[in-house]
């Protein structure tokens, strides 16, 4: 049976959407796949561009290995099968900024195969999508149209840039899991470090393909592995953003399923998406098609990879998310939440860390996903640009924990520290913060108090709610600064409560 | 003395180091002549000051008694390979004018041995054809004539045309050729020179335009085989800018040219016989195996029954990776551009219906074809693997045999314009040499007799991978049993 979760109200009845991506990742790598030429971002126009990437003639492709281990990595880390046999093939089609005439990939034989990744969608519950392959391939230079009436600029900086292309099975069934799904891949790209996941420069943009079915056909897909239950696709190129993912989903989905319930058909096409209105429209239909002409190039041998190598890299990868997620429940005792939220990206799952080392886990967790995230997002600020850092963060905790602060006092130092930065133990001597644990002190400020206030005092044997109110004076008495443990203590026993 | 034109590139190199001539006065006897060749057509470009100014920086070395083992030999290259600064056009319109900021590595070789460019040899367009008629410059005129008094013009052969015709008449001590699917042996057989074609992976294929990346492979053309041998030692050798070029290293060729053939296997394929051959080529063969014996080696019939296949497949192979090779000339970045067009289609269209000839055009289309969807499986993939087979069925051979003998070419030099409106009959000139290709042996035609009308004949040795020096034996013993063969008289000096 369809989950109901999963289903989409028509006018004539419940349908089932089907979501399969095309993640392109760029290779985090100094230079091109095929070429010495680098890779960074930024440059002036064509500045990098080699011979090879503009295809001069006699000139002839080199593999970089470099690209070839980021791959092996990233399939490692989609904890997919390494193929020790791949490929690159020739795919054939003319555009001005494509000056080979062909894009170098892998058709038949990828580098890595069948894998399956765990998404956590944000109600916390946890789907598995299948990764159909990764392949590598040359990105295409970039055609700009709109810097002169009449004529059209091409720049080859990113001709022959490495990409990884993430396919995976049609396994998303819904909008937030294709979301959940890209945000997945991007994690543990920049986990693994194989990809900045900066999608404002294109590091990575997904196509999106969508499709919709009757309820319960996509289960009868399951069962016999035969498209014919699912619905028509279409294709939705270049979509550079988590909630563009989304987004086009919906839309799509919306879209697809009026067409049919008002007695249209679904094009198999490519489409774009207009991030202004939020639609998608028609690229290129079916028959536009081109034919690639996909062969196997033969300027390059097979690559072949040894079994032994790709062992190395893999006793070489870091924790990677799902790892983390788990730890921090398991060892560190964090709620769920707070390990997926902590886990989800490196850096944040970094700086978590160090708050924790040899501290309290938990205590930690509040003071980074409450305190400062709260702050940062209020800042509008990125963790990698907290103006604490993670040690500072780790002392302000030991501060509490060894009485030495209390916990509101803790926020006030911490307010101090995000705002212009510091040392919290240096915030504390400097503004006489430090807590009151001198009980004669104490003693003296209750003694005060039960002094001036002999009716409360009378009470509070037969209304032991208003002890509370002793705390307060005291505590306000003390500017904040009193242990709390130690004049709770000194007021029961002064005023001959339990 | 004679003229420094007059001597093999051996004995060019022996007598600069002995000091008896100089490059200068070679490289301005060869530059005379080949101001005197127009009729041949062999040069594209002539490259007169630079080769000169090579020549005095190669006496200085000489003067010194330094210099490389090509130190001051002028020399013709085909204009497929890519030189700094120099036009570098693949005998096509598409690439008139172009001049690569980046030199070949196999020329670059040349030079770093001291050798001097005399210019840039006329070819086949983009190395398609097997006559020199599908130049955008015209076509070479083979210096050979018939001895019948009838003055025809001969192709010089294909696609290393300019390259063979300009040994042939002393307009260059050797020159270098590159054979997809018979271009160096081809053309060496139908002017009595020397072409050999190594291993694929033996010379490097970068900076040399590409036709069909499998299957291309550099090679000299040169008077005799020691000349060769000389040259390949300078053009070959691992190239990490070419993924296919082959780390091992590179012999001294020149020593196995005169060594003792006795006790080599010599394989005669019975496949290679074909129907409507002429009997002189049969004649010629039969010759080629007594010699061989009388040298000491043993003789084996043996067969190679996929040879059939062999044109078929390279007619499919080498246009599919052309098809492709080729789509990089569209006008936007060097080469030929349409002057009319609205669009980037047309741009394309009419920059590509311009720049290219028919035979390329006829090879894209082909290729394209052969590759397109519902049609690959047919074509392309069975071309494959039937070049698989046939590459099993030499390894197979050569479990047997040390060499294998066959006629280069299936006919002498024929007319100009007599082959050329029939493709098929064209690509048939082919026969015994692509079948090297597809198994990427290294193959070599030595000429090795006259038919009744007075032109050059060649054998082709074939030999295993890598095992060139056993190659470079062969050639020399057939050579040697030949004898002189005589040259083509100076009929087109202007």
């Amino acid at each position: 049976m369809s989950e109901p979760r999963k289903l989409l109200q028509g006018a004539t009845g419940d349908w089932e959407i089907v979501v399969g991506l095309e993640v392109h990742a760029q290779v985090s790598s100094q230079a091109k796949l095929f070429s010495g030429a680098p890779a960074t971002y930024g440059a002036g126009p064509n500045e990098n561009v080699s011979l090879v990437d503009a295809a001069f003639p006699g000139m002839l492709p080199v593999l970089n290995a470099y690209c070839v281990e980021q791959a092996v990595r990233t399939g490692l880390g989609l904890n997919a099968k390494i193929n020790l046999w791949s490929r690159f093939d020739r795919k054939n089609y003319f555009y001005p900024d494509l000056p080979q005439g062909y894009q170098i990939s892998q058709y038949k034989d990828p580098i890595v195969g069948e894998g399956e990744i765990e998404v956590e969608l944000d109600d916390g519950e946890i789907v598995r999508v299948g990764i159909e392959r990764l392949h590598l391939e040359q990105d295409a230079g970039k055609s700009i149209h709109d810097l002169a009436p009449k004529e059209s600029y091409v720049d080859l900086n990113r001709s022959g840039v490495a990409l990884m292309e993430i396919v995976s099975k049609p396994d998303i069934r819904s909008a937030d899991e294709a979301a959940a799904y890209f945000s997945k891949i991007r994690t543990i790209v920049r986990y693994l470090g194989t990809c900045d996941g900066n999608m404002e420069e294109g590091s990575m943009r997904a196509d999106v393909n969508v499709s919709v079915c009757r309820a319960g056909n996509y289960q009868k897909f399951r069962d016999t592995g035969d498209f014919s239950h699912l619905g028509t696709r279409t294709e939705t190129k270049n979509v550079n953003s988590i909630r563009y993912v989304r987004q086009v989903v919906e839309y799509e989905a919306r879209r697809q399923i009026e067409a049919l319930e008002s007695g249209g058909k679904i094009d198999q096409e490519t489409r774009l998406f207009n991030v202004a209105t939020g639609e998608t429209r028609t690229m290129r239909s079916k028959e536009d098609a081109h034919d690639y002409r996909y062969f196997p190039d033969p300027d390059l041998l097979p690559l072949e990879l040894d079994a032994a190598w790709v062992e190395k890299i893999k006793a070489s990868l870091p924790e990677l998310p799902d790892q983390k997620r788990r730890r921090f429940v398991e060892k560190l005792g964090l709620s769920a939440y707070d390990a997926s939220v902590l886990s989800a990206d490196r850096v944040k799952a970094d700086y978590f860390e160090t708050v924790a080392e040899g501290r309290d886990g938990k205590l930690a967790s509040n003071w980074v996903t409450t305190e400062l995230f709260g702050a940062l997002n209020k800042a509008g600020l990125d963790i990698e640009d907290s103006p604490i850092e993670a040690p500072a963060l780790g002392k302000l905790i030991d501060l509490i924990s060894d009485g030495v602060i209390s916990g509101r006092i803790a926020k006030d130092v911490f307010a101090i520290m995000f705002e212009s930065g510091g040392d919290p133990e240096k915030i504390v001597e400097d503004k006489g913060l430090r807590q009151v644990t001198d009980t004669g002190a104490i003693e003296k400020i209750v003694d005060d108090i039960i002094a001036a206030n002999p009716e409360q005092v009378a009470q509070v044997k037969e209304k032991p709610k208003t002890f509370g109110w002793f705390v307060g004076q005291a505590m306000k008495a003390s500017g904040g600064k009193a242990n709390p443990q130690a004049l709770n203590e000194i007021l029961k026993k002064k005023l001959g409560v339990d | 003395m004679s003229s420094a034109v007059d001597l093999s590139l051996a004995e060019l190199r022996d007598a600069l180091k002995a000091k008896k001539v100089s490059s200068r006065e070679a490289t301005d006897a060869y530059l005379a002549r080949i101001d005197k060749a127009g009729a041949l057509n062999a040069y594209v470009t002539v490259t007169a000051e630079k080769a000169r100014a090579m020549a005095d920086a190669s006496d200085a070395k000489l003067a010194k008694g330094e210099g490389g083992p090509l130190e001051g030999a002028p020399l013709g290259i085909k204009d497929l390979f890519c030189t700094e600064g120099v036009q570098s056009t693949a005998g096509s319109r598409m690439l008139k004018g172009f001049l690569p900021p980046y030199e070949s590595t196999v020329t670059s070789q040349l030079w770093r041995d001291g050798a001097v460019m005399l210019g840039k040899l006329n070819m086949d367009e983009f190395a398609m054809g097997s006559s020199n008629e599908t130049s955008y410059f015209g076509n070479v005129v083979n210096p050979w004539r018939r001895t019948d008094g009838g003055n025809a013009d001969l192709t010089p052969g294909g696609s290393s045309g300019g390259s063979s015709a300009a040994t042939a008449a002393r307009l260059c001590a050797a020159a270098t050729g590159t054979d997809t699917g018979g271009s160096i042996r081809q053309p060496a057989s139908v002017t009595g020179t020397v072409g050999v074609k190594p291993t694929y992976g033996r010379c490097s294929r970068w900076g040399i335009v590409a036709f069909a990346s499998s299957l291309d492979q550099a090679g000299p053309i040169a008077r005799d085989v020691r000349d060769c041998a000389i040259m390949l030692k300078s053009m070959a050798g691992h190239d990490p800018k070419d993924s296919t070029s082959i780390d091992r290293p590179v012999p001294d060729y020149e020593a196995a040219v005169g060594a003792s053939v006795k006790g080599l296997k010599i394989g005669v394929p019975r496949e290679y016989r074909l129907d409507g051959m002429p009997s002189e080529i049969e004649e010629l063969w039969a010759k080629g195996v007594d010699w061989l014996r009388d040298a000491g080696c043993e003789i084996l019939d043996i067969s190679l029954p996929l040879t059939k296949y062999a044109l078929p497949v390279y007619y499919i192979v080498a246009p599919a990776e052309a098809s492709s090779n080729l789509a990089r000339y569209d006008g936007v970045r060097y080469g030929h551009r349409a002057s009319e067009f609205k669009d980037i289609k047309s741009l394309y269209e009419n920059t590509r219906a311009e720049g290219f000839g028919d035979e390329v055009k006829r090879r894209i289309l082909i290729g394209t074809y052969v590759l397109s969807a519902g049609y690959y499986d047919a074509y392309y993939l069975r071309a494959q693997k039937v070049r698989k087979r046939i590459f099993d069925e030499f390894v197979d051979a050569f479990t047997k045999v040390d060499l294998i003998l066959t006629p280069s070419t299936p006919s002498a030099a024929f007319g100009l314009g007599e082959k050329s409106d029939d493709p098929v009959q064209m690509y048939l000139n082919d026969v015994f040499t692509v079948t090297g290709n597809l198994a990427g042996l290294p193959g070599g035609s030595v000429p090795a007799g006259l038919d009744g009308q007075g032109l050059p004949l060649g054998l082709q040795l074939l030999a295993r991978p890598f095992d060139e020096e056993t190659l470079f034996k062969g050639m020399a013993a057939i050579e040697k049993a030949a004898g002189p063969q005589g040259r083509p008289t100076d009929w087109w000096t202007s």
